[in-house]
């Protein structure tokens, strides 16, 4: 029984990394009605440049603030650089670019920082709580859920929140309204861009920093966001929540390839929750007109 | 050119205003075409290096990949990024045929296909419910997801684990004085051409204008009385086949198969192969196997991540310059303006 209740509070811990990618996905969902298939990967290159910064000789939280604010820029400059010019382009396209991004971002870590993997120092000091997971759950669950009250604030009770809301559910109308629907789209961007960041920065003590790092993190996030809804920041969070448990659930309960399905588990989630209720646990079915 | 003049040339274009001969012509000229070009893939292996026969070969073989994506998503208009997946499987079951099980390599490859067929079919119904970005997702998932799956230790003793298997390479039949290389080329382009006629076919006839009508229009289609799940989950099963054959394909001409050569970045390189050539544009799987095979090849030599950033760069440029890949180009060319009204448009 120890050993279960041990699994899930680890479940916690990593379910709070799920869930930051997840938010990240969903910010970009919100901003543009697409998932960000690079996103792993802005996320890796965001804790390589972090690392660049310490590697020079700035501290772990300058270099960790400097990650996040150049990932807001560079976010916004991806957005207006490959995706406004095809905004209006079938969804084919767009899903081409997102892949053309991921490639392109993994190979030029790849090329600038080599594909070894490199240790990468944590906030929370080294001594892990559990097993080799070097932050502890309750700080990790500490930083999801400050995340998500943030976004459900922004997005519930500031202007620009719902400015970016409106501008993703009816661009035409937003428009009319007086909003700079363009500018909303790359903010979405930066945003998702710099949670990615945080999300990166969080997980490379675990897995160590190297180009593929996000590959099988990003497949979680993805289980989580589709588990939790795409639009929905709070089902993020739980499905990020919930995708952790079941993850380290599944390694001790299932017998003998348990631990070596991990990939196949997020695969099996993400398949039997788009069929089953492909708006996921938290959002609201939208009626298409015809 | 005024637009009167354009208009006239377009409506000589049209088939009801062209000439009994004018058809003949056309039709002459792509038999032509078609006849050289096959001389050509006859003539190649006697004059080419062991070595850059195993890589026209390998072009065929990712040509037959693509035709299968493309049949999936250029013709039928759903995207998937899962290939790799279809394509592992397809080496897989003729690696696991012919090395434990000791079936010819000829009788692997039909195997292959009815394998990748069913599972293609059955990803496919699930995938019903899916559109667009879903069922990126979902083939994202299921591509990642793939080289985890073949190294189960439960299978090891069928797949070899993380090692993979080795497979002998198959000679050429007795009193053919052909090298093995030679064979398995010729054998290869066999199947692409038969493939490639498949393909062809399956276009010009009501299913394949009933597969472009759920592409261009889902509901319509509905109206118009085609079944739209039962054709696209067929079209995912079809695909699959394609892609399994060309797996089958690699795996007895590579004669080596291993969990690792079947990663995300394979489905992207087939997707990259698919936009070069151009989406929608069946003989662009030539020039797509053609690129992905040659690209890392010569960008490997400068340095280990170039390959994948010209990929990626390649996809990216193409979408915003020339979303039509190759195809367009050409079709670009022979609309250009010129002194006669007669052009030749690609097929």
């Amino acid at each position: 029984m120890e050993l279960l209740w041990q699994q899930v509070a680890a479940g916690f811990a990593s379910g709070a990394i799920y869930a930051c990618i997840a938010l990240a996905l969903v910010m970009i969902y919100q901003a543009i009605g697409h998932v960000n298939f690079a996103q792993g990967e802005m996320a890796m290159f965001s804790t390589f440049l972090a690392w660049q910064l310490m590697q020079w000789g700035f501290s772990y939280w300058i270099a960790f603030i400097g990650a996040v604010g150049i990932s807001f820029a560079a976010g916004i400059v991806i957005d207006r650089l490959i995706f406004k010019p095809v905004r209006a382009g079938p969804v084919l396209t767009q899903i081409i670019m997102f892949v053309g991004l991921l490639t392109v971002i993994n190979s030029v870590a790849g090329f600038i920082w080599d594909f070894t993997s490199k240790p990468f120092p944590s906030p929370f000091g080294a001594n892990p709580l559990f097993g080799s997971w070097l932050i502890s759950t309750h700080q990790a669950v500490m930083i999801a859920v400050t995340f998500m009250l943030l976004l459900y604030g922004f997005f519930r009770y500031t202007r620009v929140g719902l400015a970016m809301q409106s501008a993703a559910e009816n661009p035409a109308s937003a428009k009319l309204v007086g909003i700079r629907v363009e500018w909303m789209i790359a903010l979405g961007w930066g945003m998702a861009a710099s949670i990615g960041a945080v999300a990166g920065l969080l997980i490379a003590p675990i897995v160590f920093l190297e180009p593929n790092m996000m590959l099988g993190i990003l497949l979680y996030g993805f289980a989580a966001a589709v588990l939790g809804g795409l639009s929905s920041p709070g089902g993020a969070v739980f499905g990020g929540f919930a995708v952790g448990i079941i993850e380290n659930l599944s390694g001790i309960f299932i017998p003998v390839v348990g631990a070596e399905m991990k990939l196949t588990i997020a695969l099996l989630i993400i398949i039997s929750v788009l069929v089953i209720k492909p708006t996921g646990l938290f959002s609201v079915n939208q009626a298409e007109r015809v | 050119m005024t637009g009167i003049e354009d208009t006239a040339s377009r409506f000589r274009e049209l088939p009801f205003s062209r000439g009994k001969s004018r058809v003949d012509r056309d039709r002459l000229l792509r038999i032509a075409t078609a006849t050289g070009l096959l001389g050509v893939a006859v003539a190649l292996p006697f004059a080419l290096h062991t070595f850059f026969i195993f890589q026209t070969t390998m072009v065929l073989i990712y040509a037959i990949a693509i035709i299968g994506l493309n049949l999936l998503t250029g013709f039928n208009g759903q995207l998937s990024l899962g290939h790799a997946a279809f394509y592992a499987i397809g080496a897989y079951t003729a690696a696991i045929l012919m090395e434990k099980f000791g079936v010819s390599y000829v009788w692997a490859l039909p195997a292959a296909a009815v394998i990748c067929f069913v599972f293609g079919f059955l990803f496919g119904l699930p995938a019903l419910r899916l559109e667009g970005v879903y069922l990126a997702l979902a083939t994202f998932a299921l591509s990642v997801a793939t080289p985890q799956i073949l190294k189960l230790s439960i299978f090891e003793n069928w797949t070899g684990g993380v090692q993979g298997l080795v497979i002998v390479k198959p000679d050429a039949p007795a009193g053919l004085p052909l090298t093995s290389d030679q064979w398995l080329y010729f054998f290869t382009l066999a199947v692409t051409a038969a493939m490639y006629a498949l393909a062809k076919n399956l276009i010009r006839t009501r299913t394949g204008r009933a597969l472009m009508a759920i592409r261009d229009n889902p509901l319509a289609a509905r109206s118009m009385g085609i079944n739209n799940a039962i054709y696209k989950a067929v079209t995912f099963g079809v695909s699959g086949l394609y892609t399994g054959i060309a797996g089958a394909l690699g795996a007895i001409v590579v004669q080596f198969v291993a969990p690792d050569s079947f990663t995300i970045y394979m489905s992207v390189a087939l997707l990259v192969g698919l936009v070069v050539g151009g989406v929608g544009w069946l003989p662009g799987a030539f020039f797509g196997g053609a690129f992905i095979l040659l690209v890392p090849n010569v960008a490997e030599q400068f340095s280990k991540g170039l390959s994948g950033a010209t990929y990626g760069l390649m996809l990216i440029l193409l979408m915003l310059v020339m979303p039509g890949g190759f195809g367009g180009f050409l079709r670009l060319i022979s609309m250009a303006p010129k002194p006669s009204s007669a052009t030749t448009k690609a097929p």
